[in-house]
């Protein structure tokens, strides 16, 4: 693996400093260490007393646990995030077509850009969904694009995710109580602003109510719960929003119309931003179990008095081995070369490219097509010998469910921990908003920062941190 | 708004009132028995304090006897008596939680807070002084509580049902003290007893932090009457349950005024008051105070449910 490229100087260790970092560089440099320990204690009593804490399944006793934050903020200059930003809606643009086109013409298929039975065999493709018109053909209002940085001039687009993404709440909490800790800094910095982030999302979703909604649609917010991980940025969000925050058993649907119990009785609903999976969304159509959603709604949806946002179905588009295809799919749908790159990616349903990988498991990552948040995960360079065989006799027996992708060599940034200031790997996950009028993306988003050294896993399940993402402007 | 968080803040408003009373409960007992035993105390101050708090059944399905140790336990932090402090202040933060959009960011930290410091209290090693300190806390969370919701909510349905929550409570507290300590509050005509009863009915007034008002009302010794005057009728009062009445008949208003609907719980609650505001405290020893107050706290668990069938689960 190379060495990786560090945000702040560029090579690891080296004295000069990259133009963004310079005036955060000498602040660090000449704040004295007791200031930011005492300003690292007060941005973990800040989030501990807002509450923002998320679950980690499986472990009782920490139910609710502070995903770590680092006050040391990931810099980008503004030209480089416009780079970024054009990548990202183009990229989003293609994902929406994409989907409009499988659930309708299916054009693609036809002309063989990625192979039918990804599609159709795809455990995230949904039948119903078939020839279901959605207003203004927008499939993923909201999208996580995870981005890694390898050297000054290339990004990487690592994951899409287009269900039901999360963590903007850190973006605009961490902004918060950066701007609350160290105003300053802000005085020294021209950080182009997050805030506006709600009333963006807000504006996309009111653009996409149904034709029979009026004026003034009403919009909600669907959470499974306060007992889900993500509760705290539902909460958070529908409050910023400025809409109600349903669960399940506060809606009904009667006669194709979903409505909610209110204090003064049955009020209609025009637009779910939904945060629970397809699966759990209509025990009639879907899990019959699911106590999470509402009988009757995708009877509403298909009968279009509903929108939901993101549509049922978007989960074909952040499948890992639809991933590998996205060059192709961007090139079909826009016309245009991407901008962002893929990772290149082995397919190892592909027969040549699994005899690579299984000669190369050592150099590689192996990763589960329906995986997430870091699971089922192979990193071949920092794995023992025993887990390698595990993963070789598991992609022997069903290679389908895998691809593999070179090991990257994740950029770096200066962070916190216990021995004091140190280089940690950080990804970049910026949120891609569309509605009727287009795609909006809030300059920043959530930098996600391994904290044990060496570690190329971000996830906050998994030890992950979290940084304050600015985007310099001029 | 929706009913399931009309309903979350009704019962987050709810059990920090219960808490509170607790609080005052444990807090007037442990003083009253802490008098030397020659005043003659006869009956088990313990067994009244866990009478008055209503959960009198799942206490003896627990413990053999009512002591200081057994009832602290119990009404403090048990984790099985679902009406424990401890508990009261849990579910609130729970309710709390799960409509934390509904509350202002001050009533979130009174609570939120309270929670998070609960847990650094350890009920094994408390003494008497430490544990008269988290009594004084425990007040403490919940004036923080209704203070921030009284400074910072926008006066509209929210708001209401908050209100109602803590006056429902507030009332069937009340009325729990006087149904439990009924047989020491005789009227004027009665003979009454010694220094004993006085230190009973000074305990009455000091679970419901009355004793200095009682005197600013009626500018006399502690009588037994005035004692029941004061938490019965006395609309300066803002624990008696006319009080109470007062404070659900306005806010149930609102929300009637807001919704431009009157219903059942309109009703029910003027009718109570409507008794209550005609009734002098002679008729109510006449009639008997014991079935008084029983009668009362039936009405009162009506009213509960009516509010509840009428907004908060439709």
């Amino acid at each position: 693996m190379a060495t990786a490229f560090d945000e702040m100087t560029g090579v690891p260790g080296a004295t000069e400093v990259r133009e963004a970092y310079v005036t955060l560089k000498r602040w660090l440099e000449t704040t004295p260490r007791h200031l930011l320990d005492t300003r690292r204690s007060q941005a973990e009593l800040f989030f501990r007393r807002i509450g923002i804490t998320f679950a980690v399944y499986g472990e009782v006793e920490a139910s609710e646990r502070l995903i770590p934050f680092d006050i040391i903020p990931r810099v980008l200059l503004k030209r480089e995030w416009e780079i970024l930003e054009r990548g990202l809606k183009q990229r989003v643009t293609a994902l929406n077509r994409f989907l409009a086109d499988i659930y309708g013409p299916r054009e693609c298929l036809r002309a063989g850009v990625l192979p039918e039975d990804l599609v159709y065999r795809n455990p995230c493709f949904r039948l119903e969904m078939a020839g279901v018109k959605v207003p203004h053909d927008i499939y993923a209002h909201i999208a996580g694009i995870d981005v890694v940085r390898v050297d000054a001039d290339t990004f990487y687009v690592l994951e899409d995710n287009v269900r039901t993404p999360s963590g903007v709440s850190y973006m605009l909490e961490n902004r918060e109580v950066m701007l609350r800790l160290f105003p300053e800094l802000f005085e020294e910095h021209r950080v182009a602003p997050v805030e506006d982030y709600p009333d963006a999302l807000l504006a996309s979703l009111r653009s996409v109510a149904p034709a029979g909604a009026g004026r003034d649609p009403t919009v909600v917010l669907l959470t499974p719960g306060q007992y889900n991980s993500a509760f705290y940025e539902h909460s958070f969000l529908a409050d910023k929003l400025g809409v109600e925050l349903v669960e399940g058993p506060d809606l009904f649907v009667r006669d194709d119309v979903v409505c909610m119990r209110t204090t003064e009785g049955a009020k209609r609903v025009d637009v779910i931003y939904r945060r629970i999976d397809d699966d759990f969304l209509d025990p009639l159509v879907f899990r019959p179990d699911s106590v999470l959603g509402v009988a009757g709604l995708m009877s509403a949806y298909e009968a279009g008095n509903v929108t939901l946002a993101n549509a049922v179905g978007t989960g074909v588009a952040d499948d890992k081995a639809v991933y590998s295809y996205m060059p192709e799919i961007v090139r079909f749908f826009t016309g245009e070369e991407p901008i962002l790159k893929n990772v290149p990616t082995w397919r190892c349903r592909e027969r040549e490219a699994l005899a690579y990988v299984l000669d190369r498991l050592d150099e590689l990552v192996v990763k589960e097509v329906n995986g997430s948040g870091g699971y089922g995960m192979l990193i071949g360079p920092h794995a023992s010998r025993q887990e390698r065989e595990q993963f070789r006799r598991k992609l022997r027996h069903a290679p389908d469910g895998f691809i593999a992708q070179p090991t990257l060599a994740l950029s770096t940034c200066p962070t916190f921990v216990a021995e004091g200031m140190a280089p940690r790997h950080v990804d970049l996950r910026p949120f891609v908003l569309t509605g009727a009028d287009g795609c909006r993306v809030v300059p920043g988003g959530l930098t996600r920062v391994a904290l044990k050294e060496g570690s190329l896993v971000v996830n906050s399940s998994q030890g992950g941190g979290t940084k304050d993402t600015w985007v310099l402007d001029a | 708004m929706l009913s399931r968080t009309a309903d979350h803040l009704f019962w987050t408003a709810r059990y920090l009132e219960r808490a509170d009373f607790l609080a005052r409960i444990l807090d007037a007992t442990t003083r009253l028995t802490a008098l030397p035993a020659s005043y003659g105390r006869p009956g088990n101050e313990w067994e009244s304090a866990v009478a008055s708090s209503g959960c009198a059944a799942g206490f003896y399905a627990l413990y053999d006897g009512a002591n200081e140790y057994t009832v602290r336990d119990f009404l403090a932090f048990s984790p099985t008596n679902p009406s424990s402090i401890r508990n009261c202040l849990s579910v609130a933060r729970n309710n709390a939680r799960a409509v934390r959009t509904a509350l202002t960011i001050e009533m979130w930290e009174a609570i939120n807070d309270a929670w998070l410091e609960l847990r650094r209290f350890d009920a094994k090693a408390m003494d008497r002084e430490e544990f008269a300190r988290f009594l004084e806390w425990v007040k403490a969370v919940s004036l923080a509580f209704e203070g921030s919701s009284h400074r910072t909510m926008l006066r509209n349905d929210a708001y209401w049902f908050t209100r109602l929550g803590t006056a429902i409570e507030r009332a069937d507290n009340t009325a729990r003290i006087l149904d439990v300590k009924y047989h020491v509050l005789l009227p004027a005509t009665e003979q009454v007893g010694g220094s004993l009863d006085y230190f009973q009915w000074t305990t009455i007034l000091r679970e419901v932090s009355a004793l200095t008002a009682y005197h600013w009302v009626y500018r006399e010794s502690v009588k037994p009457w005035l004692v029941a005057d004061l938490l019965i009728l006395n609309r300066q009062m803002p624990r008696s349950l006319t009080s109470c009445y007062e404070t659900l008949v306005r806010h149930l208003d609102l929300i009637a005024e807001a919704y431009g609907m009157r219903g059942a719980s309109q009703r029910v609650a003027s009718t109570t008051l409507a008794r209550l505001t005609g009734t002098r405290m002679e008729d109510v020893f006449q009639s008997g105070l014991h079935e008084f107050i029983s009668g009362f706290i039936a009405d009162n668990n009506r009213l509960g449910v009516t509010i509840a069938e009428q907004y908060l689960m439709p």
